[in-house]
């Protein structure tokens, strides 16, 4: 890395090196059983220049091959954008902890046995189930070195159960499934295995629903099927700046319902996406995306923080790989609710609870729309779920849907980088065959 | 988690492996590495011998690619990444190891390693379609290839057509995404194969933002080809009309929700066939569900006598063509319906055997990172005799729906939403309207098919995810057809 630095240099006014390595371990199980056994290594090194204050950037797989990485650099930077940043000098980074010992000992008959146990767990509930199952263990280094002194790096494990099942009845089909994340190992599967059994309990019978409008409670899943792609976009500083964001003007004003705070954090302990500082090296932060609702900021890297005249949230990311860092979201957290999701059921007499929203982010994401169908959900009567409902559309914009809420879980939970709890909306828009 | 999830097709089911990867994305590299890889031969060869696996293959993969991205008129992004890598993978008792790797030194070792991981998954009988060996050097050549061209020479086709967005009053902003991949892979298994192909992939997306106040509107076209750059120059007058529908949309209303008479244009038409029945074709979701099984029983009855649908990587110059698949197996052309009924199923070897089928040659990998599972290629419905006219004309209320965002499916229930839509009011194209999701259920849609068009065409724009493995180059197409009682979703 010193001597691709060192090389870029007499090339270029400024330079950085950027280098991740990686290893991963997936146990997969299939049709309830024992199936694949994958070891993933790899790395990636990517070199940023500033050359007569245009940036060039070259990628490669490989260390040998130093005088191409900057030959490619210095080719592409005569037509690169002008450079808006300074690279970072040293800094103190926060103590943020994403690496455990432990899981890098892990043994692979330990994961196979977890596996094991949780398809076997969730068949004693439903025998006919077939399951896929993958529990996975891998660490990722990474490195960053820079022309201004700058130097950077962490190391990260990471663990992961996730289970899915398929029920066929007739023509007839159903798909439950859920999963869990950590830097330090899962290794107790009961969380994972109950909720899979909640799913085939509340699916059991079937409900209909029929076309109009309606109140949603969006479970953990449910929000993050259907908001989290809209307010990713519509917070991302690049968008912002660009002028394709709908909140880009709103900083300050209450947009969202009063009780919705949401933050985007890199720093909480043991979480995947989580570290002590960004692929730029910029130190990790909190930074409060919505405060009882009103906007608050955006998620910048440093060029287009450089380009709105701001600083840098230290949300450089290069998509888990070497390329160009763009603003990018780490761990979102919803603020807490006050009401139980029973509580939040029993309060409507009619209404819909969707666990999962099939294909709703493929619409316009940036207008903050959404409409998917509903792949696993529930109908409502009189403050009970009565059963699944099928073959229904439910569509809806996150600026006016979270703006007219009418309560907010206390049972919030991790749906892979984002912490929410169940919210229930009024006046969805539900399309049915029924 | 991506910022705009658009201009990919997904599917929704196999949860378990659907998790992102995190490993670098980054694809290709030197021509010159091509010497290099017939040095490899013989180490492949020794490498292979004394393991105690019944199968053991290698892939080992070289590509260089060309990224120009624009946001607005900032270019966000010009590089041309490198990438290097191999994995080897092994069978042992029905269970598979498999090792990636960047790093290509000490190919027994990595072998020694999937054969050790392979015995520790294996305990029953193996399930593996025998096939003739064969040992081949693919060039694919096409008529404008990218590989030489000049950088500028691409970042001023972009330039043109951000030029034409910014010239429709009334834009926000652009987003253009161009990409071309050239790519040489070798293949070897113990068996004796040895294949090299060497091809390229193409593809660019224009889009063009609108803005009102908080309303925005995106409208966006994606294109792409088999390695050819013809395939994304002369677009302007697409991409000015792009650019004119996103400020169009500003003025235009929801669509109501509800069941609707719908005509699709071939391109959306194209990404119905792939969601809606090209995913559930796909054997490995079967071969070993019992269940499925029985619903997917060759001879059912799907959709009308006027329905055909085939899919095959045999059929030349598209983003899903090939010659060998990425377990060396040839392509095939297939067909999936015929007269309505279930006709065949794509395969790999293993679930080609498991079913007692034949070899489709669909085993696909993204790249050396992962194992090749069972994709489409090139799929599509074949036209029949029905004009668009004819089609429209006797609909006195339903949409027509252009274009695509994407699509989704979970095997029974799809979605797919279309970029474009107008109302259909006593025969004629009425109103436009904003996007809308359309879902369908496998069981009810495909038969409801009432009308096949005479205008075949293939949408050669985005790519295809399954399994973490996205996005992969595939094509599909249709003519416009009709489905009665759709599903859309609106306000």
């Amino acid at each position: 890395m010193e001597e691709i630095l060192s090389l870029a240099r007499k090339a270029a006014q400024e330079a950085e090196v950027f280098l991740v390595s990686f290893e991963e371990t997936p146990v997969i199980f299939e049709a309830n059983r024992l199936k694949q056994l994958h070891t993933r290594q790899g790395m990636s090194v990517a070199l940023r220049i500033i050359r007569e204050g245009r940036t060039g950037f070259s990628t490669a797989t490989r260390l040998d091959d130093r005088a191409s990485l900057v030959d490619r650099a210095v080719e592409v930077s005569q037509f690169g954008t002008a450079a808006r940043f300074d690279l970072p000098h040293q800094q103190t980074y926060p103590q943020v902890e994403v690496y455990d010992a432990v899981l890098e000992a892990f043994a692979i008959e330990e994961m196979i046995d977890l596996g094991e146990s949780l398809i076997s767990k969730v068949r004693e509930h439903t025998p006919d189930l077939l399951c896929e199952a993958m529990i996975s263990k891998g660490v990722v280094s990474v490195r960053i070195l820079n022309s201004r002194g700058g130097e950077a790096g962490f190391r990260r494990t990471s663990f992961g159960v996730s289970f899915e099942g398929n029920l066929i009845r007739d023509t007839d089909m159903l798909f439950v499934g859920d999963s869990e994340s950590s830097c330090q190992p899962i290794e107790d599967i009961a969380r994972v295995a109950g909720s899979v059994i909640e799913q085939l309990e509340l699916a059991k019978r079937q409900a209909s629903v029929s076309s109009g409008r309606l109140p949603v409670v969006f479970t953990p899943h449910g929000v993050v099927s259907a908001f989290i792609a809209p307010l990713a976009a519509a917070f991302n500083g690049k968008v912002v700046w660009q002028g394709a964001s709908p909140l880009g003007n709103r900083r300050g004003e209450r947009v969202f319902d009063q009780r919705l705070s949401l933050r985007d954090d890199a720093t909480i302990a043991y979480r995947p996406r989580s570290r002590p500082c960004d692929d730029e090296g910029v130190p990790s932060q909190a930074t409060s995306l919505i405060a009882h609702g009103v906007v608050g900021d955006f998620l910048y890297d440093l060029q287009t923080a450089g380009l709105a005249g701001v600083r840098s949230t230290g949300s450089g990311d290069r998509g888990g790989g070497g390329g160009l860092p763009g603003p990018s979201i780490s761990s979102l957290v919803f603020g807490p609710g006050d009401i139980t999701f029973e509580d939040m059921v029993g309060g409507l007499d009619e209404g819909l609870v969707v666990e999962q929203l099939m294909g709703a982010a493929q619409t316009n994401v940036l207008g903050g729309e959404f409409s998917g169908n509903v792949l696993l959900g529930y109908k409502v009567e009189r403050g009970e779920i009565v059963g699944r409902v099928k073959d229904t559309v439910v569509s809806g914009n996150v600026y006016q849907v979270l703006n007219n809420v009418i309560g907010i879980g206390r049972e919030a939970r991790w749906v892979g980088a984002v912490f929410a709890p169940p919210i229930c909306c009024s006046d969805l828009t539900i399309g049915s065959k029924a | 988690m991506t910022m705009v999830v658009c201009g990919l097709y997904t599917i929704r089911s196999r949860l378990a492996r659907r998790r992102e990867s995190r490993h670098p994305k980054t694809p290709f590299s030197a021509l010159s590495r091509h010497r290099r890889f017939r040095l490899y031969r013989d180490q492949i060869v020794e490498s292979f011998k004394g393991h105690d696996a019944e199968y053991i293959e290698i892939r080992l993969e070289d590509s260089q690619s060309t990224r120009i991205q624009y946001r607005g008129r900032e270019l966000e992004d010009i590089s041309q990444p490198i990438s290097a890598g191999g994995c080897v993978r092994a069978l042992v008792k029905g269970g598979w190891g498999f090792v990636s790797f960047n790093d290509l030194d000490d190919l027994r070792g990595k072998v020694e390693l999937a054969v050790r991981q392979a015995r520790l998954v294996g305990k029953d009988a193996s399930s593996f379609a025998s096939m003739a060996p064969a040992v081949d050097f693919v060039e694919e050549v096409t008529q404008k290839d990218p590989s030489s061209l000049a950088l500028a020479e691409k970042k001023h086709l972009l330039d043109e057509y951000n030029e034409v967005i910014w010239g429709v009053p009334k834009i926000e902003t652009s987003i253009i995404a161009y990409r071309d991949t050239l790519r040489k892979v070798v293949f070897a298994n113990s068996e004796g194969s040895y294949i090299e192909q060497k091809n390229s992939d193409l593809a660019l997306r224009v889009a063009a933002v609108a803005r009102d106040g908080g309303d925005i509107q995106q409208v966006g076209l994606s294109v792409g080809s088999r390695g050819d750059f013809t395939g994304v120059e002369s677009l302007h007058e697409q991409v000015k009309e792009t650019a004119q529908r996103a400020v169009d949309l500003l003025a235009a209303p929801h669509a109501k929700s509800g069941e609707y008479c719908v005509v699709l244009d071939p391109v959306l038409a194209g990404v119905f066939t792939h969601e809606a029945f090209g995913h559930l074709s796909e054997a490995d979701f079967t071969y070993e569900n019992e269940r499925l099984k029985e619903i997917m029983v060759l001879g059912r009855r799907f959709g009308g006598e006027h329905l055909n649908i085939v899919d095959g990587a045999a059929v030349p110059n598209l983003r899903g063509s090939y010659r060998y698949d990425d377990e060396g197996a040839p392509a095939t052309r297939t067909y999936l319906i015929k007269e309505g009924v279930l006709v065949g199923r794509l395969h790999s070897r293993e679930t080609a055997a498991k079913m007692g089928e034949p070899i489709t040659g669909n085993a696909r990998a993204l790249d050396y990172h992962h194992p090749p599972i069972v994709r489409m290629t090139n799929t599509f419905i074949e036209p029949q005799g029905i004009t668009f006219e004819e089609m429209i004309g006797d609909i006195e209320e339903g949409i027509y729906a252009k274009n695509w965002y994407g699509g989704t499916t979970s095997m029974e229930m799809f979605t797919f939403s279309a970029g474009e839509a107008y109302m259909i009011r006593h025969g004629r194209l009425a109103e436009l309207l904003r996007p809308v999701v359309l879902t369908g259920n496998i069981f009810t849609t495909l038969q409801n098919i009432d009308a096949i068009g005479n205008d075949l065409g293939m949408n050669q724009g985005g790519g295809c995810g399954k399994g973490g493995q996205s996005p992969l180059p595939v094509s599909n197409g249709s003519p416009h057809i009709r489905i009665q009682h759709c599903l859309v979703g609106g306000k």
